[in-house]
């Protein structure tokens, strides 16, 4: 179990749910980007950044959580995650800092998370005045849930 | 490709293998068992035998042939590895080592001073344990250059690096981009000149890691002197390869994708191209025949021909083949034109070998050839003049990774259009704007008197519609052999754009093939022509028809319709509602099969039946004709589930007026006639021409409410094709891929009949057999064994009516429910 060694994870906000990711797996946090929107992609790809010469895919995460969307005037960030198949963003509404965290803080996810957040936590940390709750990267970019998330016959 | 750059290939090549030997043997020594080094090392210097064997070096040869024949020994296991015989193998080694050094330095193999080293090597080989000492000082290594010079002119480089270097250099040119913009904005010269320097060396720049990714075609063509010699030894023919524009350079991906068809291609020239030596010398040609391989840039693509000066494709053969293996009909084969006829031999199954020979004949190949050719943007053509020659020439783009595209504006979005599927643009201004007609809700366009399905690209990305309704932009795309026009709000021009992946988050979107970036720094996605026209029923009409047969054949015959007005057999202008007609289809005479006495074509994933019209009204009649068009023209009617394709002459119009059947008749088929745009018109009688011709076609609805089967076998692709019978034979179908998951369907679902295949893990069909006879539930489900060999269509269709007569012995009467959920 990798929680059993001290983790640096780097925080951020989406919504009011306070949110943590292994540090390692995070390629750069960058500004709101220019995004080109996909007609007919799933509502979770909010578009494509253009990331130095690469073409990144954006995942807004109020969808993929299932919250309410951001407000119009509010821009998200960018937070780049490193995965396999090179990097995908996830649009965050704030950055925090990167937190060294202890193993002894974490506890297993609570069972009364709503399910669309529970399946993306790996835990909780329990820390002074607020509880941070660990992405899952690999989750988070599931193919097969995002296309589902799609309602049949959208057009 | 020259004789000195064959030789540079070589010593490259044989320079690093070396390298790699030395090391090998003597790691060897130490694990004298090692099988599968001492293969490795047998390898090398195979590989080096047979390399200087073409290129007739004998000497190196003859050494290399003899330290093989040891090794050969050695890897059998009847001589055991000494010290004694790694001195021999690595003095072999020197040896080659110093004869490849005098080839860089003089392209002459050198002195042959290396008899006393053969005779080691033959003493060796014989088991003769007394193999005399080599002469100590004279074959030191360290009087023999080590490295050589051309080894060290290059080095080999991983191709993600250079990958990286290219997006890099991508980074820099928009960042070059951004930079000359502001210097427009400033006035200040000692900027403006740094700048254009900059967007110099970064042209420069780009050019040349362009560069890096291409690699001369010889790179592949080099593997063929060897199969060509030994594919014609084994034909007993004798054959010269020539070969010409080797340098010719291809990005690294497509010359991958190449190297199978042009085996292919030089390996059927040996086979079937060059005649015997015998037949060779009674049409007074040479005995040697020559192949000759020839590659070179011609407007933006890369032309490689593979000729022959053998027999030449006999067009005659060729036909008949055809005609016997059904891949055409008579009277098509008397249309054909010559050229159209030599590329039929690109037809998947087909063959002209008399004999199945172990090199070719077995109808696979040509048409592989022209598949892989196609999947990267190719094309192939062959030419011939009979009894002298055989060209096939294949064109191919340069390079995968960047392609010419349309800048299409839709919605307020960029997209780009693949400039190969693109075949015309059609602006309609002012009057003109109005001229998209719609046949049963679909638009069409009349394009030179054809019709063109039309698809608006907003409507079908689901996005705003275009303000201006005074312009119409129509591209004319080319999907697979169809063609459709899509409507855009604008275009912009042409770009050579580089294509890039969507991540795998969004691979399930057909709609588009990449995405790129503009020269502003935008990205835009890249339409997949293909997706698009599925997408939006262009191509495939996913949205069911939920009218039936009965309804919409009644309605013929009412005053104000839009009629379609077409020709079939004597019958030189006949009209039918439109609003009967679901679609209009054409297609390739070569798609049509036969199967169940009627004739079919494979159709979005099932099979439509045609039926010709002129045989429906005139039985029997000669001027039967709609089959032998190219393509084939099919008015589609639907019933929601079903498609029935009725084929036609021609297509002649539509038109849109207030029509009374003026005169009626008895003769079947037809309702009567009319005036129709001020020429008397016979009125199809559309459902008497369904029922006469597909009977089981209207009765179908009431047949195929109660039959479940289920569809146990472990080949997908098996499935997939019975699955289409058996839908076409009215069954439900339900699949499983092995005995636990059909259980578990037939738990589930009531099932009338299961028709399982021997390839259904874990124990076939019997261990299915057993498993359901083991549940009393399901044990009075009948299971039909799948014919073996049920890949071909005669077994499977036996085994479907075994099915049959299995689903007729039990009650249908299922609730419906059932069937519904069992979809």
């Amino acid at each position: 179990m990798r929680t059993l060694q001290t983790t640096q994870y780097a925080t951020f906000m989406v919504d009011d749910l306070f949110f943590g990711i292994d540090v390692l797996r995070v390629q750069e946090v960058l500004r709101y980007q220019e995004m080109t929107r996909i007609p007919l992609a799933p509502t979770v790809a909010a578009g494509l950044i253009n990331l130095r010469g690469q073409i990144v895919a954006a995942l807004d995460m109020r969808r993929r959580l299932g919250l309410a969307p951001r407000s119009a005037e509010r821009l998200p960030m960018n937070l780049v995650v490193r995965t396999e198949e090179g990097p995908v963003s996830l649009l965050v509404d704030e950055i925090g800092d990167v937190l060294q965290l202890e193993p002894a803080d974490f506890e297993p996810a609570p069972d009364n998370l709503t399910p669309s957040a529970r399946e993306l936590v790996q835990g909780v940390y329990k820390l002074k005045g607020r509880l941070l709750l660990v992405l899952d990267p690999d989750r988070t970019l599931e193919v097969n849930e995002f296309l589902e998330a799609r309602p049949a016959g959208s057009n | 490709m020259s004789e000195q750059d064959v030789l540079r290939e070589f010593l490259l090549e044989s320079n690093e293998n070396l390298n790699r030997l030395d090391s090998e043997i003597l790691e060897l020594e130490q694990r004298p068992a090692d099988k599968e080094l001492l293969a490795s090392v047998f390898r090398t210097i195979h590989t080096i035998k047979g390399t200087c064997g073409f290129l007739g070096f004998p000497l190196l040869e003859q050494i290399a042939h003899h330290a093989e024949n040891l090794l050969s020994l050695l890897r059998s296991g009847e001589r055991l590895l000494s010290p004694r015989l790694v001195a021999v193998i690595l003095e072999c080694v020197d040896a080659i080592r110093k004869i490849l050094g005098n080839l860089e330095a003089t392209q002459k193999e050198g002195p042959d001073e290396y008899a006393p080293l053969l005779g080691r090597l033959r003493a060796a080989i014989e088991i003769r344990e007394d193999v005399p000492e080599p002469p100590p000082a004279e074959a030191a290594p360290a009087e023999i250059e080590r490295t050589s010079a051309v080894a060290e002119s290059a080095i080999r480089v991983d191709v993600g690096l250079l990958d990286k270097l290219m997006n890099l250099v991508g980074e820099l040119v928009l960042a070059r981009n951004q930079v000359l913009q502001f210097t427009t904005q400033k006035e200040d010269g000692a900027l403006t000149a740094t700048a254009q320097r900059l967007n110099l060396i970064t042209s420069e720049l780009q050019e040349n890691v362009m560069k890096t990714r291409m690699q001369p075609i010889g790179r592949v063509w080099n593997k063929l002197p060897r199969l060509v010699r030994d594919t014609a030894h084994a034909c007993g023919k004798l054959v010269h390869l020539d070969m010409d524009g080797a340098e010719t350079e291809l990005d690294k991906t497509i010359i991958e994708a190449i190297n199978d068809p042009l085996t292919h291609l030089v390996r059927n020239c040996c086979d079937h191209g060059i005649e015997s030596q015998e037949e060779r010398a009674r049409s007074g040609k040479p005995p040697h025949g020559v192949i000759s391989l020839k590659a070179y840039h011609e407007g933006g693509q890369v032309n490689i021909e593979v000729a022959d000066d053998g027999a030449g494709v006999d067009v005659a053969r060729v036909k008949l083949k055809a005609l016997e293996k059904g891949l055409i009909r008579p009277e098509q084969a008397e249309r054909m034109s010559e050229h159209e006829a030599m590329n039929l031999i690109f037809l998947p199954g087909f063959s002209t070998a008399r004999a199945v020979t172990n090199v070719s004949g077995r109808g696979v190949g040509l048409d592989v050839v022209r598949c892989n050719v196609e999947r990267i943007g190719g094309t192939v053509d062959v030419f011939s003049t009979a009894g002298k020659s055989t060209v096939i020439r294949l064109k191919i783009p340069l390079t995968l990774a960047i392609i010419p595209g349309l800048v299409a504006m839709s919605g307020g979005e960029t997209f780009l259009i693949p400039q190969a599927s693109l075949l015309e643009l059609i602006r309609l201004d002012g009057d003109c704007a109005g001229k998209i007609e719609r046949v049963h809700g679909t638009p069409v366009y009349r394009r030179r008197g054809h019709l063109l399905p039309v698809a608006f690209l907003n409507q079908v990305l689901g996005l705003a519609k275009s303000a201006q309704d005074d312009v119409v932009n129509i591209v004319v795309l080319q999907a697979e052999d169809r063609q459709f026009g899509l409507v855009v709000d604008g275009i912009k021009d042409t770009q050579e754009i580089v294509v890039k992946p969507l991540g795998k988050q969004l691979k399930g979107l057909t709609v588009y093939s990449g995405a790129t970036i503009m020269g502003d720094g935008r990205v835009a996605l890249i339409l997949d022509v293909l997706g698009i026209g599925e997408r939006s029923g262009v191509l495939v009409n996913r949205g069911a028809q939920d009218r039936t047969a009965a309804q919409t054949l009644a309605a013929a015959g009412s005053d104000n319709q839009r009629m379609l007005l077409f020709r079939a057999g004597s019958f030189s202008r006949l009209a039918v509602p439109l609003s009967l007609v679901a679609r209009l289809e054409e297609f390739p005479q070569a798609q049509v099969e036969r199967a169940g006495g009627h004739h079919v074509v494979q159709y979005r994933d099932g099979i439509l039946t045609l039926v010709s019209l002129a045989s429906v009204l005139e039985p029997g009649s000669p001027a039967d004709t709609a089959l032998s068009n190219d393509p084939i023209q099919a008015i589609v009617v639907a019933d929601g589930q079903h498609s029935l394709g009725i084929m036609v002459d021609q297509i002649l119009d539509i038109v849109d007026e207030t029509v009374a059947v003026r005169q009626s008749t008895n003769r079947l088929g037809l309702l009567g006639s009319a005036v129709v745009g001020k020429e008397v018109t016979d009125f199809l009688d559309l459902r008497a021409v369904v029922e006469a011709a597909a009977p089981e076609w209207l009765g179908r609805q009431a047949a195929n409410r109660a039959a479940v089967v289920l569809l146990a076998e472990g080949s997908r692709f098996l499935r997939g094709l019975i699955r289409g019978e058996l839908e076409m034979a009215g069954h439900r179908v339900l699949e499983a891929g092995d005995a636990t998951e059909a259980i578990n369907r037939m738990e589930g679902v009531p099932i009338t009949a299961v028709l399982a295949g021997s390839n259904l893990p874990p124990g076939g069909y019997e261990g299915l057999q057993d498993a359901i006879r083991q549940r009393p539930n399901l044990a009075q489900i009948p299971v039909v064994e799948l014919a073996a060999s049920a890949g071909r269509r005669e077994e499977m269709l036996t085994s479907i009516a075994q099915l049959a007569s299995a689903v007729a012995t039990r009650d249908p009467a299922i609730p419906a429910g059932c069937a519904k959920d069992a979809e």
